[in-house]
């Protein structure tokens, strides 16, 4: 089970209103559109879409590392909202001093690819111990790697006194990806996002790194977005999701509660639609028709309309339904707004 | 009526050069001694982590590659029954329309300069069929797999993942070849287009009655469109069986730990501990006996001594396990 919502559980980070635009020669695509999102100490987010719908510019453009030429057009990215230390993210240059000691620092990042942190010229030992001293930089040699080994222990490797020289192509694919965990936590970060850290695993090593960030994040209660595009994974991790279609968040509601009574029609077909090792044999799965739209070409009114079996004629190709207020669960639909 | 297919000690080994001389050091036994058959209309997935063979296997049986060793024989529909391995390139391309391939990356299989009608149709003008036959059967292909008939004259690049993927597969079957082999067909798509094309599959099944050789490492995916399984694991099966049964009750510690180690969908049913410690073995360095005893719970010494053969526990099931009748394994219903 899932524990109950700690109420208690102080906010690190709230994303507010966010907007990301990529400017093209042939115009301007908007990647991510009037998003909200919570961070509470010990608690893991979940954020599940598609390809495409923007949950990956979403950790980007937090950490102030989207790829030109997008950009934040608007909104705020709140470190510790609501205190004296509050600040704002979106404000930051992506170069400046601030924002590199929050990346890597409070922020800690794993890559669906950890070779995407690592390089393959210098041992592990010294990519940790460099990314441990970044920010620690009173921290001595000796210190950093005990440090290293430490971390290294932190994430299971099997003999870190042995391991801390091997060069990262020496390790298999696990062994890297935590490796890349460690990479991440060097900075004791309070907050971590993970973009579908498993996703290029093999299934037997997903569950063992699936279970070691649940463990890091409830030891060190840490602040846990993970994305994923995998509705198992969400049920495995997550205390609350939030589920992106073309760049919106079209439900937020507690892990449970998703799971039980989804309240989007987009969600419900993404539920139905999951091959299923329960299937009776050569069973048809529920599928979605057509295809994620190219986010240029986003449909009128509510996007996921060309494709929703319970489509309101008149009504969602011409009104965009309100978007799920900041702070708070519900669903992006008219049907929703109808039976709250 | 004939098997399609049957396998037999098939090996694949890839040296490992070094040095100046480019010396052989030691061997990748990729795929070692693999034995099964295929059925006619039957769908067999081959199930396991990266590096187990399962791809190697599949590029043998279209002789993309030359086996080490063992034996191919394949009967095409109506035709007489040959053994693939030992045939040259030129051996071999009388019997290539017979077997085709559908690829993982619908991105990459596709060439973007050519037109998808001309894409369906190439094919049959490499094997000879007239113009006129082409056009009508490139119209009926697009049909079957749920294309608008004005994808013809457009290219790949007009196309989404899905879309595209529905064209690799009528490429695939222009030919009415008799044995398919798909590797991965749906693992590069999203979600909601991955129900599509199983669906695809299912219909196509049933419709032409087809035979295939699906590798695939999703377990979901392979309960829906396969009648039997066969997991592997560094190089060699440790278990055939019926879809349905294997996944109820299977007969290796290996198969049931891939069971155990898919999140489940369900918030109320969270994994206390990693179904399996350890990472998979290496092809080129195989621990002795059974290559999967450093993980196993359930090893003993003569696990870690004898390498066990892939022998029937019951009827039509196989296990490449010495404990697989005396212990039970938990499966999912």
């Amino acid at each position: 089970m899932a524990e109950q919502p700690a109420q208690s559980a102080p906010c690190l980070l709230s994303v507010r209103d966010l907007v990301v635009d990529f400017r093209l020669d042939q115009g301007t695509i908007r990647a991510v559109e009037n998003i909200s999102l919570d961070l509470f100490a010990g608690r893991v987010l979940g954020v599940v879409g598609e390809s495409g719908c923007g949950k990956s510019i979403t950790a980007r453009a937090i950490l102030g590392i989207i790829d030109r030429p997008g950009r934040i057009v608007s909104g705020r990215v709140l470190l510790d909202p609501g205190t004296t230390r509050q600040l704002d993210l979106a404000t930051l240059s992506n170069d400046s001093r601030e924002l590199r000691s929050v990346r890597g620092g409070r922020i800690g990042l794993i890559f669906q690819e950890p070779m995407t942190a690592l390089s393959n010229h210098y041992t592990v030992g010294n990519q940790i111990m460099e990314a441990v001293r970044a920010h620690k930089p009173k921290m001595t040699k000796p210190e950093a790697r005990a440090k290293a080994v430490t971390l290294l222990g932190e994430v299971g490797i099997p003999n870190p006194d042995g391991r801390i020289d091997a060069y990262p192509f020496q390790l298999s694919g696990g062994l890297r990806q935590r490796v890349g965990i460690a990479m991440a936590l060097a900075g004791d970060p309070d907050i971590l996002i993970a973009d579908e850290p498993t996703t290029a695993l093999d299934v037997t090593t997903q569950a063992q790194i699936l279970l070691l960030l649940r463990h890091l994040q409830r030891d060190k209660k840490i602040a846990l977005m993970l994305i994923t595009h995998d509705m198992g994974v969400i049920a495995q991790m997550a205390d609350e999701v939030a589920v992106m279609y073309l760049g919106r968040v079209v439900e937020k509601a507690p892990v449970e509660h998703l799971f039980a009574a989804p309240r989007h029609p987009y969600t419900r077909a993404l539920l139905r639609s999951v091959p299923n090792i329960h299937a009776k044999p050569r069973e048809r799965l529920a599928s979605i028709g057509g295809a994620v739209p190219h986010p240029a070409r986003r449909p009128s009114g509510c996007s996921f309309h060309p494709r929703c079996p319970e489509v309101i004629a008149g009504r969602c190709a011409e009104t965009e339904p309100a978007p799920v207020p900041a702070g708070a669960d519900g669903a992006a639909c008219f049907h929703a707004e109808l039976t709250p | 009526m004939s098997n399609v297919l049957e396998v037999d000690a098939l090996t694949k080994h890839f040296p490992i050069r070094s040095g100046l001389l480019h010396r052989e050091v030691g061997r990748i036994r990729a795929v070692d001694s693999v034995s099964f058959h295929l059925g006619r209309g039957e769908t067999l997935a081959l199930v396991g982590e990266s590096g187990c063979g399962k791809t190697t296997v599949a590029r043998c049986l279209l002789r993309a590659l030359a086996p080490t060793s063992g034996t191919i024989r394949f009967t095409p529909e109506g035709g007489r029954e040959i053994d693939l391995a030992p045939l040259s390139r030129r051996q071999l391309r009388p019997l290539r329309r017979h077997m085709q391939m559908i690829f993982q990356d619908p991105y990459a299989s596709l060439n973007p300069r050519m037109l998808v009608g001309d894409i369906i149709a190439e094919p049959m003008l490499v094997n000879g069929v007239p113009v006129a036959d082409r056009q009508a059967r490139v119209r009926e292909l697009l049909e079957l797999v749920g294309l608008p008939d004005t994808a013809r004259t457009r290219f790949p690049f007009a196309f989404s993942g899905g879309q595209r993927q529905r064209i690799g597969i009528a490429r695939a079957l222009a030919l009415t070849p008799s044995l398919i082999v798909a590797d991965e067909p749906v693992s590069a798509l999203d979600v909601s287009v991955q129900a599509q094309i199983i669906n695809l599959l299912l219909d196509l099944q049933d419709r032409l009655r087809l035979s295939m050789i699906f590798v695939a490492h999703d377990l979901g995916v392979v309960r829906h469109v396969s009648d039997r399984v066969a997991v592997m694991y560094v190089g060699r099966i440790v278990e055939t069986g019926p879809t349905t049964e294997l996944y109820r009750q299977p007969l290796h510690p290996y198969t049931a730990a891939l069971l155990a180690s898919v999140p489940k969908p369900d918030p109320t049913q969270r994994d206390a501990a990693p179904p399996l410690a350890g990472d998979v073995a290496d092809a080129g360095n195989v621990p002795k006996g059974c290559a999967f005893h450093p993980r196993c719970p359930h090893a003993q010494d003569l696990c870690r001594q004898v390498r066990p053969e892939l022998l029937e526990v019951a009827p039509g099931r196989m296990s490449a396990c010495h404990r697989a009748r005396e212990l039970t394994f938990a499966g999912v219903s």
